[in-house]
């Protein structure tokens, strides 16, 4: 490690103002700081600084995101070969499902992290690292059949409009991985719907071909219900099945206990707020509820709240997506009326649109934009609250 | 004990290298200073002159805008120096005692017969006035105002913070002097902020204990708690340790700035307090105390709110303390964002040091630790601001210079330090501290 560290330290001048690598800069102290805990002391201010830094929080969330992104790459496999009907055994359905997510990835990383790169570069200012959890929550909400170059188009319009024009990490108004996911949904509406995309029957880099199996439908639970005719809608799926996650849809939204597992470990570590994500729930699961006694005689008003919140991408974007302080509301208070409003609107999107099944990513985009106003009416509370205490004084 | 007020938001940073309550040797200083920028809102104006003969109390230097407020020697000597920066600003002017002190005669006092103006005249003029601050602007207060309140803090919860139990004994007739003087001074009460369970016995002012953790010895979170500062109020703020040093001055006729001084942090090999008259040097209190290895910070102060010094600097007014913790800036540590992180302090669970309990005792260097983010995550402040204030939403105000905001949402109750702990947990490592000052300077020139 400590010829790392002199090797480091030996081409770094190159990288500063007036080295002949300058115009590398940002990277190669993104590079340092990678590698590195920067040791810069603290100059002003406090003498000691909590060991918590941007970097570990991404970190952490990642962390959260992985068992959700396994479980996701072995659905992958696993509706492969309900598809073709084979049964290849517990690692060929997952490495089949890995090549499939891995170059989506690949490619939303390559992408935003370019972008990244570049415009800090152009700032001058340090890399900065808001881009590692979307770059890899963009793969996670897309179905598995998505083109790689819509990827990639869809990556670079988020990255540079949602939140370089806005300043970058913590300044963007909505969440880049949504934006990203609204992006290819308006844009390249056949590839993000119907019951032809969520399921991959073709092989993956020459693995698993094969023949799709009569009556296969790759239909999500939400899109069958949306275009079922009665009010009651079977599924040929368990509950069971709906709640661990063997169900078509988005690669990392189906399985509610991969994303249970993710929700324990941002909330253990104090990453995500408890109040956000607990009110999603709430706000879709009385909304659910609602629709249930006045609501139109469709399956999807009639469904039981519980399959509400385990269906499509509710949980996954309670969980991961509600939750980033950024896009969300700030003030405590704020963050309970902005869950249930998130919740319940996504509700509202699944059951009275008539157009698409899904409603969670709408919802919390709705909702970005009035985050900041709910945060202003609570800090006017705060600021009457205050002028209050005068008059009593008086 | 009237009543205990129990703060619940907070933090107790429990570092290594606490002060046992012993007497160490040291103190004597070869020369002695007034630093100027450690009193905010004044504009020196020197009085001495290099090679004047002075004694203890007298007059150094002046505030420009405020004349009557006087800045006065600790010891009687020679002046060596007035040492200035860039636009001449004054860094410190520097007076070399002699063997024999000699003290200006203010004349014993007793308190109890004294008017307003008498008391204030006699505090003005030995030199004592400077502690006495104001909120608004946690500035030192304006001679000419009328408080509503006096409040004081009998105790310092910051960490390694000396304790003043320790430092009032022998001091108690001093220090009930002081705040029968200050009483004289508002129409109002003074309250005192004291630790629950503290034997403290005093009369003749309203004690107020506290119970919690860090800043609940902060007076802005006090005065916050037991009467807040509204628009248009002005409040005084004083220090127990340096009443105990005004009632010096009515006690014994003169000014008489020794006080105990503890030494404290991870990096002394020997930890206990030193008598010691303020405006020492740091060599004096540290010499031969601390693991030299090229690599550790001295501060006078504490690790939140103090001020980075050296050997030759001099320990800065207001404090009780000097802190030694390593650098840091001879550490790599490789990978740090993604180890489990057993033994890395975080408030946040993303380390797993949480698992190993809260006894265990932390060495934090001076490392930052992450580079500068705008503000990502939220909540982080409230946790440890124990005020009816919104910390996020203020600083933003003051980021965004929208007064009427600022005034709004409480700029007038707080004062830097009560940002600290903000400051310390920060994932964006934001210097708050530095933005509530400004915003205070900016507002006291807009409203003056």
């Amino acid at each position: 490690m400590k010829a790392l560290r002199n090797y480091l330290n030996k081409i770094k001048p190159n990288f500063e103002e007036g080295g002949k690598l300058a115009m590398f800069r940002s990277v190669f102290e993104g590079f340092e700081s990678f590698l590195y805990v920067p040791n810069a002391t603290s100059k002003t201010g406090v003498h000691i600084h909590d060991s918590i830094d941007s970097k570990r929080t991404m970190t952490v969330v990642i962390i959260a995101l992985l068992p959700a992104l396994l479980f996701g790459m072995y659905n992958v496999g696993y509706q492969h070969n309900l598809a073709i009907g084979a049964n290849p055994g517990f690692w060929m359905t997952f490495i089949y499902g890995f090549l499939a997510v891995l170059p989506k990835i690949i490619v939303s990383y390559v992408v935003g992290l370019g972008i990244e790169f570049t415009v800090a570069q152009w700032k001058k200012e340090e890399i900065q690292e808001g881009f590692l959890v979307s770059g890899i929550l963009i793969p996670m909400i897309v179905p598995v059949d998505t083109p790689l170059w819509m990827i990639a188009v869809a990556t670079a319009f988020a990255v540079i409009f949602a939140k370089e024009v806005f300043g970058g990490t913590g300044y963007n108004i909505f969440n880049v991985a949504l934006v990203t996911r609204a992006f290819l949904f308006f844009a390249y509406p056949t590839a993000m719907s119907g019951d032809q995309v969520w399921v991959r029957t073709a092989d993956t880099f020459g693995m698993g071909a094969g023949q799709v199996v009569d009556g296969f439908s790759a239909a999500t639970p939400l899109g069958i219900a949306k275009v079922a005719e009665t009010s009651t809608v079977e599924f040929p799926w368990s509950f069971e099945d709906m709640v661990i996650g063997f169900i078509p849809g988005s690669i990392g939204e189906t399985s509610v206990i991969a994303i249970a597992i993710g929700a324990i470990i941002l909330l253990v570590t104090n990453i995500a707020s408890w109040k956000t994500m607990f009110s999603v729930f709430v706000g879709g699961a009385l909304m659910a509820l609602i629709f249930n006694v006045a609501g139109p005689d469709t399956a999807t008003a009639q469904m039981p709240w519980y399959e509400h919140l385990a269906l499509g991408g509710f949980a996954f974007g309670a969980v991961f997506m509600a939750t980033d302080p950024v896009t969300s509301a700030r003030t405590e208070t704020g963050k309970y009326i902005y869950g249930l409003l998130v919740g319940a609107m996504a509700i509202i999107i699944r059951v009275l649109n008539p157009g698409y099944p899904e409603g969670m990513m709408l919802a919390i985009l709705l909702m970005n934009v009035f985050a900041p106003l709910i945060d202003y009416y609570v800090v006017e509370a705060n600021i009457k609250q205050r002028l209050n205490r005068v008059k009593l004084n008086k | 004990m009237a009543n205990v007020i129990k703060i619940k938001k907070g933090l107790d940073i429990n570092l290594k290298g606490k002060a046992s309550e012993v007497l160490l040797n040291g103190g004597k200083s070869a020369t002695y200073a007034i630093v100027p920028d450690s009193f905010s809102g004044i504009t020196p104006k020197v009085v001495a002159k290099v090679g004047d003969k002075v004694k203890a109390g007298s007059v150094l230097m002046t505030d420009k805008n405020r004349p009557e407020i006087k800045f006065v020697s600790p010891v009687s000597g020679e002046v060596t120096a007035v040492n200035r920066g860039e636009k001449r600003k004054v860094l410190s002017i520097v007076v070399k005692p002699d063997a024999q002190q000699e003290y200006e005669d203010f004349g014993k006092k007793n308190v109890a017969s004294l008017s307003a103006d008498q008391v204030k005249e006699s505090l003005l003029n030995g030199g004592m006035w400077p502690f006495i601050k104001q909120r608004p602007y946690d500035i030192v207060a304006t001679p000419t105002d009328s408080p509503r309140d006096i409040f004081v803090t009998a105790f310092n919860s910051a960490p390694l913070a000396p304790n003043f139990d320790f430092i009032v004994k022998g001091e108690e007739a001093n220090l009930q002097a002081g705040l029968d003087a200050l009483a004289k001074l508002t129409k109002g009460k003074v309250y005192v902020g004291v630790k629950a369970g503290s034997a403290l016995n005093l009369s003749g002012v309203e004690v107020v204990a506290f119970d919690g953790p860090h800043p609940a010895g902060n007076v802005g979170v006090q005065i916050n708690h037991i009467k807040p500062v509204n628009k248009g109020e002005v409040v005084w703020t004083v220090n127990a340790t340096d009443v105990i040093l005004m009632g010096r001055l009515f006690n014994k006729g003169v000014a008489d700035f020794t006080r105990l001084v503890a030494i404290t942090g991870s990096e002394t090999t020997e930890r206990g307090y030193i008598k010691a008259i303020a405006g020492c040097t740091i060599e004096s209190l540290l010499s031969g105390k601390v693991l030299d290895n090229g690599h550790i910070r001295m501060i006078s102060g504490n690790v939140l709110t103090g001020t980075k010094v050296s050997m030759s600097d001099y320990l800065r007014a207001y404090d009780c303390q000097v802190t030694v913790i390593p650098e840091g800036d001879d550490v790599d540590e490789f990978f740090g964002w993604a180890v489990p992180g057993f033994g890395k302090y975080s408030v946040s669970h993303s380390y797993l040091t949480w698992l190993t309990g809260k006894s265990k005792e932390y060495v934090l260097d001076a490392r930052v630790k992450g580079g500068k983010r705008a503000m990502i995550m939220s909540n982080e402040y409230d946790k440890v601001f124990p005020m009816d204030i919104m910390p996020e939403y203020l600083l933003k105000a003051i980021i965004a210079f929208d007064i009427d905001k600022m005034e709004n949402l409480g700029i007038y109750e707080v004062a830097p330090e009560d940002f600290a702990l903000c400051e310390f947990v920060d994932t964006s490592k934001i210097e708050l501290q530095q933005i509530v000052r400004n915003g205070l300077n900016l507002l006291y020139k807009e409203m003056n």
